[in-house]
């Protein structure tokens, strides 16, 4: 026997991907966004990135540590929950509420669940959720710091589409190349879209997205305006429909967490309804909705929709299903 | 402690089978009044002078109810109370009555009442049925109250309606506890009630916790064999 027989149960052909390098690939693709939320912000951004990413580390290392579990930090899950949670707030908000946020996102919306891969909702968003509804006034707080440097309604610090929605849409009255690039008032992280973009292009090189959920999520998000556009008798006009579309959070909601494998249909078929669900879902909340901004709740709602599209678009295993003879 | 005494049926409304914790009853009022600690009394008191009424009612009647009309007959003897106390209330604690609102008329259907009566009532003799009845009461009023003091000390930063921690003033220009509002919205309620559960769980079955009683286990005490790496009663 010169040869041994190698026996090893499946799966026989592996990758050397992991979740830890999953992980550092989506951080550093938000880093673009991120370097320009400071750029645009001034330091005070850097902190509250780095305030909530350690602290959303911190609570993952303390209840790992307190439920006697193996520690789950290395997967880097909690420091991209971090740095996506920081990236849906306003400048101005007290340091506490990124702890508050982390602890409410890491420990109740994920861990309690289950940890990585068992969460039903996506932990940033939810922590942003959490937020927005008991902080309503702080997390919609723009107020203008003299370290921010961009172009802005200098009364009232509103974010684009906050101004739309409250004065409706005249003639020029917001600049679409300043969306574009990011110089509007805005959550830290959404505000540009090129560094989004940039960000996005990165992890499509590197196969860890596709562009299944991303596209039909904004292309549908895009019908949905301009068929209401049309039908609202205000007729067509580019420049409302991209405000829609690069002024608020529809960018990196679209790219970094509709695209979050844990909270998304698996068959391939449910990411494209998923997708739609998300367009139309975040249309609705922006323009029939209370307040200019839908794509966090529209997201952690398409979330619990998953279970169901999933048992809808499920491939039929070979020999069930069809019509019978 | 001896089955069925008065003293036996108190603790185990409060503590071994309290109706929100253990039980798991009346999720209704539970989630949906506890914006406040004194909702919580009012509203747990209110279900306890019905609950032990009816107990007491269901029990001196229960050889007189035939069985297939059992439901029915119940429903008309804790709808009877629920009026007279309805009407009590409105006369008198008008404040409670408009607190509460619709969920006085719910607790005709409140499932401890109907539960108590028909795994309770239906088969004991009156006296202890009037204290299961007001021992459950008891117990549901204490959870309640709990839930709602919780709710409204992180929502509101106030307990029994008199501010605790002083809050953040933003006209005044004040410094203070900024108030986690959702907790008193319906999210709250869920993440009080399953927080306040999981920490009784704890407590209360920490035995549990340790795994097969070594020196009873339903195993069979074959540890050789067994699997169960997470058994601390596992010996070698």
């Amino acid at each position: 026997m010169s040869q041994m027989l190698h026996v090893s149960s499946n799966p026989h052909v592996r990758d050397k991907m992991t979740t830890g390098t999953i992980m550092k690939m989506v951080a550093a693709a938000l880093l673009p966004a991120s370097v320009f939320g400071i750029y645009n912000f001034g330091f005070r951004a850097l902190l509250i990135i780095a305030v909530s990413i350690v602290s959303s580390v911190f609570f993952e290392w303390l209840y790992d540590r307190l439920m006697h579990k193996k520690n789950t930090v290395t997967d880097f899950s909690a420091v991209v929950t971090g740095l996506l949670l920081a990236l849906n707030m306003p400048v101005s908000i007290p340091l506490w509420m990124p702890v508050l946020g982390s602890a409410f996102a890491i420990i109740v919306v994920k861990q309690l669940f289950g940890g990585l891969g068992q969460n039903f909702m996506n932990p940033a968003l939810a922590g942003r959720c959490f937020l927005m509804i008991s902080f309503a006034g702080r997390m919609t707080d723009f107020a203008v710091s003299d370290k921010f440097r961009g172009v802005v309604d200098a009364v009232t610090g509103a974010t684009p589409l906050a101004a739309l929605k409250e004065n409706g849409f005249t003639e020029g009255s917001v600049p679409v190349l300043n969306l574009f690039l990011g110089n509007t008032q805005g959550t830290i992280g959404e505000t540009s879209a090129l560094a989004i973009l940039l960000g996005a292009a990165i992890l499509l090189a590197f196969k860890i997205i596709d562009l299944k959920i991303p596209l039909t999520y904004i292309g549908t998000f895009g019908i949905f305006i301009t068929c209401y556009m049309l039908f609202s008798g205000m007729g067509f006009d580019i420049n409302y429909l991209l405000t829609h579309l690069f002024g608020g959070g529809l960018m990196l909601g679209a790219w970094f967490m509709a695209t979050d494998y844990v909270t998304t249909p698996i068959t391939p078929r449910g990411q494209l309804v998923y997708g739609c669900c998300l367009g139309i879902m975040t249309a609705i909340f922006r323009l029939f909705g209370g307040s200019a901004e839908g794509v966090s709740y529209a997201i952690i709602f398409g979330n619990l929709l998953v279970p169901v599209i999933e048992r809808v678009t499920r491939t039929p295993a070979f020999g069930k299903g069809g019509k019978k003879a | 402690m001896k089955a069925n005494t008065p003293s036996e049926r108190l603790f185990n409304g409060i503590i071994k089978e309290n109706p929100t914790f253990v039980l798991m009853l009346g999720m209704c009022p539970t989630l949906a009044i506890t914006t406040s600690a004194s909702n919580g009394i009012g509203m747990g008191l209110t279900t306890m002078v019905i609950l032990a009424a009816s107990n007491l009612m269901i029990s001196l009647l229960r050889n007189f109810i035939p069985d297939k009309v059992r439901m029915p007959a119940y429903i008309v003897v804790v709808a009877s109370f629920v009026t007279v106390v309805q009407l009590l209330l409105q006369g008198f604690i008008p404040s409670l009555y408009d607190a509460l609102g619709i969920y006085i008329p719910l607790i005709v259907v409140n499932c401890i009442i109907l539960g108590r009566a028909e795994a309770y009532a239906s088969k004991n003799k009156p006296i202890a049925s009037l204290f299961d009845g007001i021992g459950m009461g008891l117990g549901f009023t204490l959870s309640i109250t709990c839930i709602g003091a919780v709710r409204e000390l992180i929502g509101a930063g106030q307990l029994f309606g008199h501010q605790i921690i002083p809050v953040a003033d933003a006209a005044a220009g004040t410094a203070g506890y900024e108030p986690v509002t959702i907790f008193i919205l319906a999210p709250g309620a869920f993440f009080v009630l399953a927080f306040l559960s999981a920490f009784q769980n704890k407590f209360r079955l920490g035995a549990a916790k340790k795994g097969i009683d070594p020196s009873n286990p339903d195993c069979g005490g074959s540890c050789a064999s067994c699997g169960n790496t997470m058994c601390k009663g596992k010996r070698g």
